[in-house]
């Protein structure tokens, strides 16, 4: 019993980190159709910098963590936003009109460049970084096993948490919230009726680079150690969290992402570590084959 | 053209607006800046005891100002102002090549000095980018005129598509000649005929991939697995039951068949992005499972001591085992290792030439007219009494089979494989191979493929910036051109003439 509530726990964490990746994937497959394969990368290099922020914070001698968090938190944002912001620029803006198969290979290449830049720039050993946040409750104990909760999984659920409301609330309110809305429905009526349809893309890639920026961060203080390939699996889970919960869907994100969390904490506990990737990957063949339009997403009616 | 060339050589120029010139360069400086000021600046180290950190402000500050001076050069010749450009960028470009090339012919005179950045590449990239600026500028001011428009580029590519694809009854001939003789040639040494080898595996693999996403439009992402599947299936059976490689080379493609028809029953169902990552997650999943596999495949250790193809049952060995003769014996020849190679070379030519006819007649017949049908349009096709579902369970057994085939090969040729060698990667560079040649262009993967294995094998030196650049190509090219190099579609068949003709007749209209 212990045991299985420590796993649900892990799992949960793992869960918001791939949920707030999700996000953004489902957030411009929403507005423009497309995988952003490179949308993994951007967890990435936000990861990178969270490090690389750290040690400079480490450097300058700021040693108290709230405001060393904080401030990596708000360095990370900002600068993998650029990031984000950039890659719409650069290498989908040109092709919004081509066929859907060219901006794929885009983002592919996207992705493959993105990645061998940090290799070549920080070098391909991994980073490992001291905890951060260390200790946590020993809340439950059931004779044979003791449940932890760690400062930093509590940590990981309130910012996830206070994100989520954040981003619900521009969604749904901000001038912003309502044309990524009115773009997700119809680009072209949208742009008729005069939003601002660049604007709004870019400002799409920004929010979701800066929610997979936090989930990088995370990322970081949960495992300690990073290197330039943990974009790729990440990506991968998350966007299969997308699909999981209905694509295009933002609150489907987040339960797919807690979902292949789960899935892959209980599978590592009680089956065999290797196979969690084929279980997650299992997971999305069955909802597909069963639900292809997963969880929570619209009904994708075909007209001729 | 020549008008419109005209006029706007002679039409005045409006003047420079120098403030929103300079802001829009500031921009992109800025975002340069923020680009490269964690990634750039700092560089995390690997020291005893944890991680140091280095600066590296100076490369910052160089992108920063790369960035801010090449969007202002691009203004400029957006404008059509492409003398200062001319003027600035040349000389430039060529300083910096004289002090990059400096070092090596006149040590003493300290050239090296001037360079800009510390890494030599990038300084040969700044060069090479001066060079490209002042050079189209100069090209600009020689032509008189401003930059064709995007359209009338789009338009121009199409036609050397189309032309191409046209000449192509002669060209793939020419090309196979040229093939056929590499072996022979001169120059030919073993180094070129090993990117040889490896450019016709892509090849044979992008022309297998093709009957998949160029004729029945489905995209995988997972085509690898098919390569790994038979790859391992002939490293099994020859290492298990000791069979020769011609005699697995079925058994491999049958077994690849029988995957790709696993794969394709769950998912035919689902469409476009979706087959997409349920492709990739299968690929994935076998990937795994040959990693951890451990009794059956060897995990990571891989299977080693694979044999080599035999030629109608000579070996391709100096020492052949007791009371076998060896393919040097046989024809009486010297003994000489690049034979092998060159045995290899032929044989995957002959693979990929196979895969090509085979993928040229297969058009022709129902199959895979059905195929090219569903992919412009499935509901249509249904409506027809076309069943998709076995359809589409064709085109991916038959696209697994060659690829299941190219497995074989690269097994025997390695002698050696890992589940290394079968990651996405490999997926996405196949996959980018027939899109980038043009979806459904046979001629076309054979380009894209040269570009993109055979011209990076020759930078081997080169090897961390290699899939650097393979990964901005990919983005380049595909915003340069997005349909394809050679992207040029016509109906595999049209009603011709007589209808065409009788109607237009009957409708009083000039035949075209």
């Amino acid at each position: 019993m212990g045991y299985l509530l420590q796993q649900l726990i892990n799992g949960i964490t793992l869960g918001m980190i791939y949920g707030l990746i999700a996000i953004g994937y489902t957030m411009v497959y929403g507005i423009i159709g497309m995988i952003n394969f490179a949308h993994g990368e951007l967890f990435m290099i936000a990861a990178f910098i969270s490090i690389i922020s750290f040690l400079v914070l480490g450097l300058a001698g700021i040693g108290w963590v709230p405001v060393a968090l904080l401030i990596v938190l708000a360095a990370t944002m900002l600068l993998t936003s650029v990031y984000g912001w950039a890659l719409e620029r650069v290498a989908y803006r040109p092709l919004r009109h081509s066929p859907r198969l060219a901006a794929l290979i885009t983002a592919i290449g996207m992705s493959i460049f993105l990645q061998n830049y940090v290799q070549l720039l920080q070098g391909a050993r991994i980073k490992p970084l001291q905890p951060v946040i260390s200790g946590g409750f020993q809340f439950f104990t059931d004779g044979k096993f003791t449940v932890t909760l760690s400062y930093l999984q509590i940590l990981i659920a309130v910012l996830t948490v206070a994100l989520m409301l954040v981003f619900t609330w521009v969604i749904n309110r901000t001038a912003l919230g309502r044309s990524q809305r009115a773009c997700q429905q119809d680009l072209k009526m949208a742009s008729l009726v005069g939003v601002n349809v660049d604007r709004t893309i870019s400002l799409t890639f920004v929010i979701g680079a800066s929610l997979a920026s936090v989930a990088g961060l995370m990322f970081l203080l949960l495992y300690g150690v990073i290197d330039f390939f943990i974009g790729f699996l990440a990506g991968i889970k998350a966007f299969t969290a997308a699909v999981l919960g209905g694509i295009g869907s933002i609150p489907g994100a987040m339960l797919g992402g807690l979902l292949i969390g789960l899935i892959e904490a209980l599978w590592s506990a009680y089956f065999t570590v290797e196979y969690k990737d084929v279980a997650a990957f299992s997971i999305l063949v069955l909802v597909l084959v069963f639900r292809p339009t997963g969880l929570l997403g619209k009904p994708d009616i075909e007209k001729v | 053209m020549t008008s419109a060339r005209a006029s706007s050589a002679t039409s005045p120029r409006s003047p420079l607006d120098f403030p929103s010139a300079l802001r829009e360069s500031g921009v992109v400086a800025l975002v340069t800046f923020g680009l490269a000021f964690a990634l750039v600046g700092f560089r995390a180290e690997d020291v005893p005891g944890g991680l140091d950190i280095r600066f590296r402000f100076d490369e910052v500050m160089a992108v920063t100002a790369v960035g801010f001076i090449g969007r202002f050069a691009w203004i400029l010749l957006r404008q059509g102002r492409a003398f200062p450009v001319a003027v600035t960028a040349l000389p430039f470009g060529a300083a910096m090549v004289a002090a990059l090339l400096g070092p090596l012919y006149a040590p003493a005179a300290k050239l090296e000095r001037f360079v800009v950045f510390g890494d030599l590449v990038v300084n040969w990239l700044l060069a090479i980018f001066a060079l490209g600026f002042g050079g189209r500028a100069a090209w600009l001011i020689w032509h008189e005129a401003s930059s064709i428009t995007p359209e009338a580029r789009e338009e121009r590519m199409d036609r050397i598509g189309a032309a191409i694809q046209q000449a192509s009854r002669y060209v793939g001939p020419l090309l196979l000649g040229l093939a056929l003789a590499l072996p022979f040639m001169p120059f030919a040494d073993r180094r070129l005929l090993d990117i040889a080898i490896l450019v016709l595996t892509y090849v044979m693999l992008g022309w297998g991939l093709n009957i998949v996403v160029g004729l029945a439009g489905l995209l995988d992402l997972g085509y690898v697995a098919f390569y790994a599947v038979g790859a391992y299936s002939y490293a099994l059976l020859a290492l298990h039951f000791d069979l020769g490689f011609w005699t697995c080379l079925p058994f491999a493609g049958i077994m690849a068949a029988f995957a790709g028809i696993l794969l394709g029953f769950p998912v035919l169902r689902l469409r476009g992005d979706y087959l997409a990552i349920v492709t990739l997650g299968f690929g994935e999943m076998v990937r795994i499972i040959l990693l951890n596999w451990y009794k059956f495949t060897k995990g990571p250790d891989g299977l080693s001591g694979i044999p080599r193809p035999t030629f109608f049952g000579l070996p391709m060995t100096a020492n052949p085992p007791e009371g076998t003769q060896s393919f040097h014996q046989f024809f009486g020849l010297e003994y000489s290792s690049v034979d092998r190679i060159i045995f290899l070379y032929f044989l995957i030519l002959a693979l990929a030439m196979i895969t090509n006819l085979f993928t040229l007649r297969i058009r022709k017949l129902p199959v895979g007219r059905a195929w090219e049908a569903l992919r412009e349009d499935e509901i249509a096709c249904r409506s027809l009494g076309i069943n998709p579902r076995n359809t589409k369970l064709t085109a991916f057994a038959i696209g697994a089979m060659f690829g299941g085939f190219g497995g074989a090969f690269f097994a025997t040729r390695q002698g050696f494989i890992s589940p290394e060698s079968f990651t996405f990667i490999e997926s996405a560079i196949i996959l980018s191979i027939v899109v980038l040649g043009g979806m459904g262009s046979q001629i076309g993967v054979v380009f894209a493929a040269i570009l993109l294995i055979g011209l990076p094998e020759f930078f081997r030196e080169l090897q961390q910036y290699r899939m650097l650049a393979f990964g901005a190509a990919m983005v380049t090219i595909m915003v340069w051109r997005p349909r394809g190099l050679l992207a040029h579609r016509e109906p595999t068949i049209r009603l011709e003439d007589a209808r065409l003709k009788s109607a237009s007749a009957d409708s009083g209209g000039q035949p075209p």
